[in-house]
């Protein structure tokens, strides 16, 4: 390997790093000069998650040994399938994301773009590193920088969702690092293929210690995917931010998926002996439990950003039934609909803040209201974006319910998962023909001026949507990576021998 | 020592737990320190207790594992970043809305007391 691709896996931690810190150095210099280095640095992500997705999309399990220390005594990234996967839909979103903040929510308050890349920064390394408290480090960096973005532009909702926010993510923090102790004080080790190779071989005096940190750490992940009950803090957060940090956000959710992903396939997966299947018994439940709530609270939303951040938690139970299933279709199906769910989520925030715009002071609310300047690019926008949300077809949304329920077919949850997915798709449509109605259709008219969305605020958007779009048409493709992946996550043994270089 | 060392995290813990549930921002923060405190010494201690023997490997056959004191050391770190931010923003919470309380509002319950 020439010197750059040997140093690839370690490129999308480092450049939103180094970025984040010249723009803090550059804070008072022109804004074209921030915007274009914000801009360029977001941008360059999406080639190397092009570049890491060809690494790995014949299987290589690329391992970068952090000051060249070998595993299990130094830190390493290991970009797999499944990190390449995650790195591609953050850059999407994010760049997106980025161009809508562009045109005016980047100057509401100070240090938006130093955030955002920390933000990234911290993303991006959640994703690749192969290490537990490495992973727990880097939770923080996300963490904090987004605490940051939801507080950026101030207002009295904000602050108050913000507060409850970074209060339970504390705790959260705490109790991640009691798993992380208690898993250290039984085994000696962080890295996750050693913990792996480790917990496979505990003794049963140590079961009911590493039974109670392996489900501590579950209920840490759970906490950041917003799985029911711990679904709480979301809807006031992500409805009360702005739209690009609410963009963005889109993808946070789904660190706590990824992590729960990640740690049960490698450290309590099939082959983990005597810690084996830690989770059976609790992700398809609590998953399907949140897909019902979450729809609940969509058709109780009075509020179009509220129903979107309740139409999130419900995309997160859909995502964790997919993963919940354990099989190699179920969790295709889960990988195929990540990224759809991701992107769909952040083009209907998006569109959310042009449609708010419009409608002046009633803002998002539920009500009748004049009728808003714009309305069939924005009303066409929404129909296409509600498609995606909804699941029907043509758009992913469709494609990914339709491969998690032909996945279900064998599995002894089918009933149930097959009654919660198609009742709160129907109850879906319904909400959103409903929210769509009322916004578009059930107008009066008025002496207010409002102002027309100009191109900018819905073209983001409109960009994401044809992405979604792009799933359909590449869905052989795409969701034949998807199966890759999962075949190469149900087979950790190829993951632990790449990071230890085949050593026990 | 290992008894008193796993009480006093107890103890920690517990009051942390506690006050973390409080209605008032103030005791929440200091909830939160002492479930950070409580962590950080539970992280410390997971490398087992050891007197008078270095964090080294060196010629004498007996040290003690360094890696929880430098996990601590990161844990200490985040930490203390993470109580100055939250007792920031606790402090514009009050500018903002007015009063301390954790949603914002006070219920008639909570100022007869």
């Amino acid at each position: 390997m020439n010197g750059l691709s040997m140093h690839l896996p370690i490129l999308p931690v480092l450049l939103p790093l180094v970025a984040g810190i010249v723009l803090l150095a550059l804070r008072s210099a022109p804004l074209a000069v921030q915007h274009s280095i914000s801009l360029a640095a977001t941008a360059a992500l999406v080639p190397l998650a092009l570049a890491l997705l060809a690494t790995a999309s014949d299987g290589t399990q690329l391992v970068y040994k952090l000051g060249n220390w070998d595993a299990p005594f130094g830190i390493v990234l290991v970009a797999d399938r499944l990190a390449a996967w995650m790195l591609m839909a953050t850059a999407l979103v994010a760049l997106f994301a980025l161009l809508h903040a562009l045109r005016g929510d980047d100057v509401q308050g100070r240090h938006f773009h130093v955030l955002y890349q920390l933000q990234l920064f911290g993303l991006n390394g959640a994703f690749l590193t192969g290490d537990l408290f490495n992973l727990f480090v880097f939770f923080e960096i996300l963490l904090l920088a987004s605490y940051g973005l939801l507080l950026h532009g101030g207002g009295r909702l904000r602050v108050k969702a913000g507060l409850h926010f970074v209060v339970i993510n504390l705790v959260g923090s705490t109790l991640f690092l009691f798993a992380v102790g208690t898993l250290y004080g039984v085994t000696g080790t962080l890295n996750m293929a050693d913990l792996a190779v480790k917990l496979a071989r505990t003794v049963p005096e140590n079961l009911a210690l590493v039974e109670a940190a392996g489900l501590l750490l579950f209920g840490v992940f759970a906490l950041k995917a917003a799985l029911l009950p711990l679904h709480l803090w979301l809807p006031a957060a992500y409805a009360h931010t702005s739209a690009p940090v609410a963009a963005l956000f889109a993808i946070m959710t789904k660190v706590g998926a990824y992590s729960i992903l990640r740690v049960y396939s490698l450290m309590f997966g099939a082959d983990a002996g005597a810690v084996a299947n830690l989770l059976a018994d609790w992700l398809m439940p609590l998953a399907l439990v949140t897909l019902v709530a979450g729809m609940l609270g969509a058709v109780a939303a009075t509020a179009l950003r509220q129903q979107i951040a309740y139409l999130v938690v419900a995309s997160v139970g859909t995502l964790l039934a997919a993963f919940a299933l354990d099989s190699v279709d179920g969790i295709a199906a889960g990988l195929y609909y990540l990224p759809h769910t991701t992107l769909a989520t952040a083009a209907i925030f998006l569109l959310a803040d042009p449609i708010a715009r419009a409608r002046g002071e009633r803002a998002d609310r539920f009500e009748t209201g004049p009728a808003m300047p714009g309305a069939r690019i924005l009303g066409g926008l929404f129909f296409a974006a509600a498609i995606a949300m909804a699941g029907l077809p043509p758009l992913s949304g469709f494609l990914g319910k339709f491969m998690l329920l032909r996945a279900a077919l064998e599995s002894p949850w089918m009933t149930w998962l097959w009654s919660a997915v198609l009742a709160t798709g129907l109850v879906g449509v319904i909400t959103l023909a409903r929210s769509g109605s009322l916004l578009f259709y059930r107008t009066h008219s008025t002496t207010e001026k409002l102002t027309a969305p100009r191109a900018a605020d819905w073209l983001p958007a409109a960009g994401l949507l044809l992405l979604g779009l792009g799933m359909v048409i590449w869905a052989g493709p795409v969701s034949d990576y998807a199966t890759a992946t999962a075949t190469q996550l149900l087979e950790p043994q190829a993951y632990i021998d790449a990071v230890l270089g085949g050593r026990p | 020592m290992e008894a008193l060392i796993a009480v006093v995290i107890g103890v920690l813990t517990a009051s942390g737990v506690f006050l973390a549930l409080r209605g008032q921002t103030f005791p929440v923060v200091l909830g939160l320190t002492f479930l950070s405190y409580a962590v950080n010494l539970f992280l410390f201690v997971m490398g087992r207790l050891a007197i008078g023997v270095p964090p080294v490997i060196s010629d004498a056959a007996a040290y003690t594992d360094p890696l929880p004191q430098a996990l601590v050391l990161t844990a200490i770190v985040i930490s203390f970043g993470m109580t100055a931010f939250v007792i920031v923003l606790a402090l514009k919470a009050r500018a903002e809305l007015g009063n301390d309380h954790v949603d914002g509002t006070h219920s008639e319950e909570d100022t007869a007391r």
